[in-house]
């Protein structure tokens, strides 16, 4: 070291720089954010004006102006009452059952509130990442909850009339006659492009037809012995010849799978039993719906109200599941037609809106039935939902095959398991729990969704409460604001009460990931 | 090396084959679906006959008979046919489609940035927005805007009158005013860059600079004749919607938009050349600020060039008031606005967390890696973050716009005419055929999506990172 010489190096100690102003506590915080710059100053002001036009506003309606009390609408009229009414809460409270049941029969309500309570035991069970047992409460919530819950609805005492070999007696002669039926030559498609369309028909319609009625026919050749069958089962008539029905056509398709498996070498055992297990389980569920449990029938056009967006979404979550595993296994299936066909379907469901499905379900399913089968109007909607849903939740499903890593398929092959028994017992445990997070969003767009069977006519939630408003008994000026304020607050606890918990397990997950 | 002992093939049927296997699924997969498209075509052309109805698309050409308040192109009930309703609906989707999704990209981007802005209040507003509105099922909300909001407006005879300023016939004098006002503000704003000694002063000038320009609209234009004070309303808001001026456009109009191609076209020449001088000489050109002075000032230009020779190119038609209703200007339907305000409000909540997602998804060490390459934080942003954000942000934001043009079906429900409530609702109950209404309807949604989505596959080919 030389001796600092140069005019630029100084000779005198600095001062030391004065302690920083405020480092901590409420004003530095305020100075940090809010007010750290002139902009920053101006912005945070906008905020507060923002604040104070929205909020106080709303408490003074929803809470301070509120009227909770009260039998009829007088209560909540301005000019009887002496204040500017805000939020009438004693209309919410006075019609709160029906915004609950709907029309449901109100002696039979219990049993809406325990298929609630089933239900919640069913969410609980799968969604809380610790339960015991939670492939037990899969089958649970997916077979066990459906059923039961089905049946304490509408009451059971339910008369099926044919199974499959009934149908046959029917449909066979049908399809030996195939080629006459499909006659694209009586749908006239205009003229200009329409009539283009309507040549390209005729003419895929003139090849095709002939392999298709050869195909029809053979079909129908090979069925014929089990239409015979069917058509004196049906002579029999009542449900004494459903379960007759049901049991030879358990025997023929487990007969069947025994000569099939005897084909590929398993023993007796091995073939028949996925079969028995399949017909034991659907027998079982089939005579618990048939059984008369003294229950009185409520028809679904008295179901309403949250029991309704209830039944919408749980019946579109408990279908879509196993449907959208099925679809994302066979978009990344091999075998092209299996691949093409879920490509096709899910893409066909996503790229179109969810009310155009659900008129189609609407108008065409009695079309595409036979003759005098009109299903039911709710029945049509949930099949629409459960076919929407299913698309989208095949999505987020592939999402969680394709994050496994390649090496848990090999490693699953490479110990010997085939196809299924790799999906059932590796790959598909890993990744729906990786994709629960998105299955909770698709839940939550789901149940948001349910609200559009208002337009196809079904008494949703939403629709109750647009029903009240036309009551006189109620008719204030604020009822309306009331009504969707009240729907508004339900759907919010309901849909971020579940988004936090996607987040969590978000979050729990990644903790597990960072190590 | 022997040793190993050749194995005999796997003996065993030829159904252990995995390819005679895979065979065999696709071939039962196949027959159930012929079963199905099989039993499902009889049974409705069984159905059609049963109920005498004629099936294929020769209603397209048979007069309509119902009306339809808003609509884009000539549409009279009594005249067209099914076929321009089909159109006339199209329009009206595409028409609040494309608003839509302008206003909710533009709300979306303010959102979310505003979340991550620094300023607490504002990024808690911004977060609660996000979350309140995306918990409420999209039909409460229109249902909202529509029954509660719009409908209680009072009827057109106390229509609420907004009175405002009219635009005029500027003369020269007044342009020059303008145009000194505003190079006030402009000199305001760059010399508050330069001169500012700290963060703090060089903010204060931009806020003068602004409250400048400000004051100069607000006090020079209706001063000078572009904008005068209207002694009527100028708008009109009542529960039939908001009446606004309607412009009527001279013979010369046709000037304006053929001088904002040529803007265009100026522009696009004016930034090839600016990137070639910058990639020889190095030397940057602010290209966005020329892009907007050609775009927007050749036809505002053109504008006060005509008014000099006392020709003016755009008047408006302003509602008036009548006894009952009113007469003249152009009608806002409240359902269009009822739509649009609630697809915006509920889209852009979506938008705000992509835009977030995008903006933290640009690692720090960008933003540290710009400042430490000396670039402020206005260029690090424009130049650094946004474009690679942008990368992340646009497939999500894509698949956003499509839901806003499906999630605008909900117009039925509020009785906007858009394709689904014209053609899927009147034209399908009127003529019960579902399957050719319904085909066409769903194959227009279709069209939308699955074009959108593969322009969206070449462009995520074209922008995603190459890696080694």
């Amino acid at each position: 070291m030389t001796d600092a010489t140069h005019s630029f190096v100084s000779r005198t100690p600095i001062d030391p720089a004065p302690p920083p102003v405020l480092v901590g506590g409420p004003i530095a915080w305020i100075r940090d954010k809010l007010f750290s710059s002139v902009l920053n100053a101006v912005l945070t002001l906008i905020g507060i004006a923002l604040i104070y036009l929205i909020v106080p506003p709303l408490v003074k309606f929803l809470i301070t102006n509120a009227v909770w009390t009260g039998t009829d609408r007088d209560a909540c009229l301005s000019e009887r009452v002496g204040f500017q009414v805000g939020a009438c809460w004693a209309y919410v409270a006075d019609r709160f059952s029906y915004f609950v049941y709907g029309s449901y029969p109100v002696a039979e309500r219990w049993r809406v509130d325990i298929v609630f309570v089933l239900g919640a035991i069913g969410i609980v069970w799968l969604l809380w990442l610790d339960a015991p047992r939670r492939d037990l409460g899969a089958g649970y919530f997916f077979l066990a909850f459906p059923v039961l819950g089905f049946i304490l609805l509408i009451g059971g005492d339910y008369d099926f009339n044919r199974f499959v070999l009934g149908r046959l007696a029917t449909s066979v002669p049908a399809l030996w006659a195939w080629p006459i039926a499909l006659d694209f030559g009586s749908v006239s498609f205009g003229s200009g492009i329409g009539g283009i369309i309507g040549g390209l028909f005729e003419l895929v319609g003139a090849i095709l037809s002939p392999f298709v009625g050869i195909l029809a026919k053979l079909l129908a050749l090979v069925l014929f012995p089990f239409a015979i069958v069917g058509a004196q089962l049906v002579k029999l008539g009542g449900s004494a010849s459903f379960w007759s029905d049901f049991l030879l056509t358990a025997a023929i398709v487990t007969g069947l799978s025994a000569l099939v498996g005897r084909a590929f070498g398993k023993t007796p055992r091995e073939a028949t039993l996925p079969s028995l297990v399949i017909f034991a389980g659907l027998g079982v569920m089939l005579f618990a719906l048939s059984i008369d449990w003294g229950l009185e029938y409520v028809p679904t056009n008295l179901w309403g109200g949250i029991l309704v967006t209830m039944v919408v979404s749980l019946v579109g979550i408990v279908f879509s599941l196993p449907v959208g595993i099925l679809l994302a296994l066979g978009r990344r299936s091999r075998l092209p037609i299996i691949r093409m066909f879920s490509v096709i379907f899910i893409e066909f469901v996503r790229g179109v809106p969810l009310i155009t499905v659900l008129f189609m379900a609407n108008t065409m399913l009695p079309l595409f039935l036979p003759g005098s089968a009109s299903p039911d109007r709710l029945l049509r909607a949930l099949v629409g939902v459960a076919m929407f849903a299913s698309a989208y939740m095949a999505e987020v499903i592939r999402g969680g095959l394709q994050a496994m890593p390649k090496g848990q398929y090999e490693g699953a092959m490479s110990l010997g398991l085939g196809y299924w028994q790799m999906m059932r017992l590796i790959i598909l445990p890993q990744a729906l729990r990786i994709v629960i997070p998105g299955i909770v969003n698709t839940f939550i767009g789901l149940f948001k969704d349910t609200t559009l069977v208002f337009i196809v006519g079904i008494f949703d939630f939403l629709k109750t409460i647009d029903a009240t408003l036309v009551d006189p008994t109620w008719a204030t000026p604020t009822s309306r604001y009331t009504g969707y304020a009240f729907a508004a607050i339900f759907y919010f606890i309901c849909c971020y009460g579940m988004s936090r918990y996607s987040l969590s397990v978000e979050r729990r997950m990644a903790a597990g990931h960072k190590r | 090396m022997s040793s190993v002992p050749e194995r005999p093939p796997a003996r065993g049927s030829v159904l252990y084959d995995p390819k005679i296997r895979a065979v065999a699924y696709q071939v039962l997969l196949l027959a159930a679906l012929g079963f199905l498209v099989y039993s499902a075509t009889t049974n409705a052309i069984e159905n059609l006959r049963a109920a005498k109805i004629a099936s294929g698309f020769d209603f397209l050409g048979v007069t309509a008979g119902f009306d339809i308040n808003q609509k884009l192109i000539y549409f009279d009930g009594a005249v067209s046919s099914y076929g321009r309703a089909f159109w006339v609906g199209l329009l009206n989707t595409l028409l609040v489609g494309a608003i839509g999704i302008v206003l909710a990209t533009i709300l979306g981007f303010i959102v979310g940035v505003a979340r991550l802005s620094p300023n607490w209040i504002i990024s808690k507003i911004a977060k609660w927005y996000v979350e309140v509105i995306r918990n409420l099922p999209l039909l409460l909300q229109l249902v909202f805007w529509y029954n509660a909001v719009l409908k209680p407006l009072p009827e057109p005879r106390n229509s609420v009158q907004l009175n405002g300023i009219r635009f005029g016939t500027p003369d020269f004098a007044g342009i020059l005013w303008m145009i000194m006002a505003f190079g006030l503000s402009y000199a305001l704003y760059v010399g508050a860059g330069r001169i500012g000694r700290n963060d703090t002063e060089r903010q204060i000038g931009k806020v003068a600079a602004a409250i400048v320009a400000a004051l100069g609209a607000w006090y020079l234009l209706p001063g000078i004749g572009i904008l005068r004070p209207t002694e009527g309303g100028l708008f009109f808001l009542n529960n039939r919607g908001l009446y606004m001026p309607e412009p009527i456009f001279d013979e010369m109009a046709r000037l304006l938009p053929r001088m904002l191609i040529v803007g265009v076209v100026l522009a696009f020449m004016f930034r090839r050349w600016a990137r070639r001088r910058q990639s020889a000489t190095g030397k940057q050109y602010p290209v966005g600020l020329v892009a907007i002075a050609l775009i927007l000032g050749l036809p505002a230009l053109t504008w006060a060039a005509l008014a000099l020779f006392d020709v003016n190119p755009v008047t408006f038609r302003y509602a008036t008031q009548g006894r009952f209703n009113l007469t003249g200007g152009m009608q806002i339907y409240p359902e269009f606005v009822a739509l649009t305000f609630g697809l915006v409000i509920y889209t852009a909540a979506f938008i705000a967390e992509i835009v977030r997602a995008g903006i933290m998804a640009v690692s720090r060490g960008q933003t540290e890696a710009a400042g430490a390459l000396g670039l402020r934080p206005g260029p690090t942003l424009r130049l650094v973050v946004i474009p690679q954000a942008m990368r992340v942000i646009i497939p999500p934001l894509t698949s956003q716009y499509l839901n806003l043009v499906k999630n605008s079906t909900l117009a039925v429900a509020i009785g906007y005419p858009d394709l689904v409530q014209i053609f899927a609702g009147t034209v399908l109950n009127q003529t019960g055929q579902a399957v050719e209404v319904l085909a066409i309807t769903m194959a227009v949604y279709l069209t939308i999506s699955l074009v959108t989505s593969a322009a969206m596959n070449i462009y995520n080919r074209r922008v995603a990172i190459v890696e080694r």
